[in-house]
């Protein structure tokens, strides 16, 4: 479970101050799905790093699973990051010529599981994100956009997280692409039970949640049940 | 992270730019190579100056006529070229107690000829004990008796380089065969073993008679170039010295030393001498060789730090998707001392194989040790954990979303 208390994040060069959020408070239960909403400089990204564990926020408090992590030292938060949480990035951050089978498997890595399990886990994953097979062993600077989106949604699911957050994950994607990925997540919200939070600035691609949280300036301005949730339409096409 | 998945990852990270991290792994290399073969090289030229002075005899006193100068000048005729030696000098000093043997010898170059072939060489009378005082061994035939030296027998004892010049190479046996030297005829009754020396002095090249008959038929004078005496031990060389000095200054009357018309070369002094300077010529070239380690271990920081910058946005997704500060830093770490490891033991082939190169064609007998081994191989791994440690903690220390953002 996700419990965010009063946080603020200000980042500071030189005297000047720029408060990116502000008291932001809010609470998302285990295996909700959750688009997070708001124009460009809102500050998403900000709060999913820090829901992420890749940041702390300024001041208020943020547990996770009951567990304070504000207050964890930076190793602490590696350790939370590499066996609750799974990543989707705004800007994919695969590793550069390396092959997309060993790009899935870093994260298991650093998790320690066993050499023998990881490409067996790896291969899964890919199977969940939709990536085709004959696409492997490619190396991830080889692959277009929407596969390496799925790539970077493969690296995020393979340790099993409990938690997946997506920055724009279809943000560079066309619709039908847009239309697989986000089928992938509903997928994995249902039969896995991950708790999801998706980042968008589309009504559209947020309407695919059951809860939207509208952000704006910092703040938050909505935080409602979604009504009307699309499911998405899958088609067999790359 | 287990010590494969490390590896596996250093692995992939240098292969990924080989010819930089080529270029890195050139510095070191060129390093440990150069102190290894530099200080194999000194080493291998100290052995072989102390070898040739010991080869030369062993607890060896030469007596060579000194300088003459006449009063208040400082004209001097230059060393041995001086006749203040003689033969009785040399029997003279067998009554030391600490003088185990004692060879005159009176040396002088000759024409030589043999079978139409003719050459130059040098002429050594001298006397049985020469082959004790300057270990000298025979190869076939005999060395001058004492017999010979009393009769002043036409003999001849021949190097073996003087032999091959005279007869040719693979003559055979020329026991019982007559050379001319100076147009007297010698029997030849023995060949030396070889010394393996080259140059001046060379006592391969050289002929030995009896010294009554160089004097008698060829020189036609009574003085000695050069007294070798053997001590009986080590120990009582600096004893001998001292006695040999005061009798043969009473024998010229002399009463003041440093008016001496001789001059006494300990073997002991001559070693020392050699090693102090070949030590400092070892230091000299282990110190630019030095100079080239550190300078290639720069190198390896130069690229750590280059590499870290580079792959900043590699470091932050590592960190983000789990990774702590240990294994970052230990994956830096490795890099660099995967670079100075792979490096330094193709610094240590090169450095033997140039080792044995100079052994080969500059005929110096080199020797890699062990202890240059080490010391290479530890100045690298060292370099590699020094210069490696600052860039890998840098990488560590980032901030994973200041490290995604960075381009
Ligand atoms: N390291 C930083 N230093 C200073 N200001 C920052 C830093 N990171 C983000 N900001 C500021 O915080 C604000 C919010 O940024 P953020 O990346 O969270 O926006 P966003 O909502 O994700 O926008 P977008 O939809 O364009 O991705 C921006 O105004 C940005 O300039
Ligand atoms: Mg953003």
């Amino acid at each position: 479970m996700i419990d965010c208390k009063h946080i603020t994040k200000i980042y500071k060069s030189g005297s000047d101050e720029t408060v990116v959020l502000r008291d932001v408070s809010f609470k998302i239960n285990d295996g909700e799905f959750v688009a997070i909403m708001g124009p460009s400089g809102s500050g998403k990204s900000t709060l999913m790093h820090i829901l992420g564990a890749l940041d702390s926020p300024t001041s208020g408090q943020y547990f996770l699973d009951k567990r304070d992590v504000s207050s964890l030292s930076d190793d602490e938060l590696a350790v939370v990051r590499k066996h609750n949480i799974g990543f989707v990035f705004q800007a994919y951050n695969l590793l550069k010529r390396a092959s997309v089978l060993r790009n899935v498997t870093l994260p298991l890595l650093y998790a320690g599981v066993p050499t023998r399990q990881r490409q067996e886990k790896a291969m899964e994953a890919l199977i969940s994100a939709g990536m085709p097979k004959d696409r492997w062993h490619y190396l991830s600077n080889e692959l277009s956009g929407g596969q390496m989106q799925r790539v970077a949604i493969a690296r995020a699911l393979v340790n099993n997280p409990s938690l997946i957050l997506a920055d724009e994950p279809t943000g560079n994607l066309d619709s039908v692409t847009g239309e697989i990925v986000l089928a992938t997540f509903q997928k994995l919200n249902q039969e896995k039970k991950c708790t999801i939070i998706l980042i968008t600035h589309e009504l559209y691609v947020a309407e695919h949640a059951d809860r939207i949280i509208h952000i704006k300036d910092g703040q938050i301005t909505k935080d409602e049940k979604n009504s009307k949730k699309r499911n998405a339409i899958i088609s067999e096409k790359n | 992270m287990n010590a494969e998945d490390i590896f596996q990852e250093t692995f992939a990270a240098l292969t990924v730019n080989k010819l930089r991290s080529g270029l890195t792994m050139l510095g070191v290399i060129i390093g440990i190579a150069s102190v290894i073969a530099m200080i194999s090289i000194g080493q291998g030229a100290q052995g072989s100056i102390q070898s040739r002075i010991q080869s030369i005899g062993s607890n060896l006193i030469l007596i060579t006529p000194g300088f003459t100068r006449g009063v208040g000048t400082q004209v001097s005729t230059g060393r041995g070229s001086a006749q203040t030696l003689t033969s009785e000098d040399a029997s003279a000093l067998s009554g030391i107690a600490s003088v185990k043997a004692i060879a005159p010898e009176e040396s002088k170059r000759y024409q030589v000829t043999a079978t139409g072939k003719n050459t130059n060489t040098s002429v050594n009378g001298t006397v049985p004990a020469y082959t004790e005082v300057r270990n000298l061994e025979i190869d076939t035939g005999s060395f001058i008796t004492d017999e010979n030296v009393s009769s002043a027998s036409k003999v001849a004892v021949l190097g073996p380089t003087t032999r091959d010049d005279l007869f040719g190479v693979g003559a055979g046996d020329v026991i019982g065969e007559s050379i001319r030297i100076n147009h007297i005829n010698f029997k030849i009754i023995g060949i030396t073993k070889s010394k393996g020396g080259t140059g001046f002095g060379n006592q391969d090249d050289m002929i030995f008679v009896p010294l009554s008959t160089l004097q008698k038929y060829l020189s036609g004078d009574h003085y000695v170039t050069t007294i070798s005496v053997a001590a009986q031990n080590q120990t009582s060389m600096a004893q001998a010295q001292q006695q040999i000095t005061s009798t043969l200054l009473a024998r010229h009357n002399i009463s003041d030393a440093t008016q001496a018309d001789f001059q006494i070369l300990n073997q002991q002094d001559i070693i020392a001498t050699a090693s102090s300077v070949t030590g400092i010529f070892t230091i000299l070239l282990a110190s630019i060789a030095g100079i080239s380690l550190v300078v290639g271990g720069i190198g390896i920081m130069n690229m750590m730090l280059t590499t870290v910058t580079e792959r900043t946005r590699e470091i932050g997704l590592r960190k983000a998707i789990g990774a702590t500060k240990k294994d970052i830093s230990l994956q830096f770490l490795a890099e660099s001392f995967t670079l100075t490891f792979v490096g330094g033991v193709i610094g240590v082939a090169l450095g033997w194989f140039i080792s044995l190169g100079v052994a080969k064609f500059a005929n110096i007998p080199t020797q890699v040790s062990l202890g240059s081994i080490i010391l290479a191989f530890g100045v690298s791994a060292f370099i590699g954990i020094v210069f490696g440690y600052y860039p890998a903690r840098r990488a560590a220390g980032l901030n994973p979303i200041e490290a995604l953002r960075y381009e």
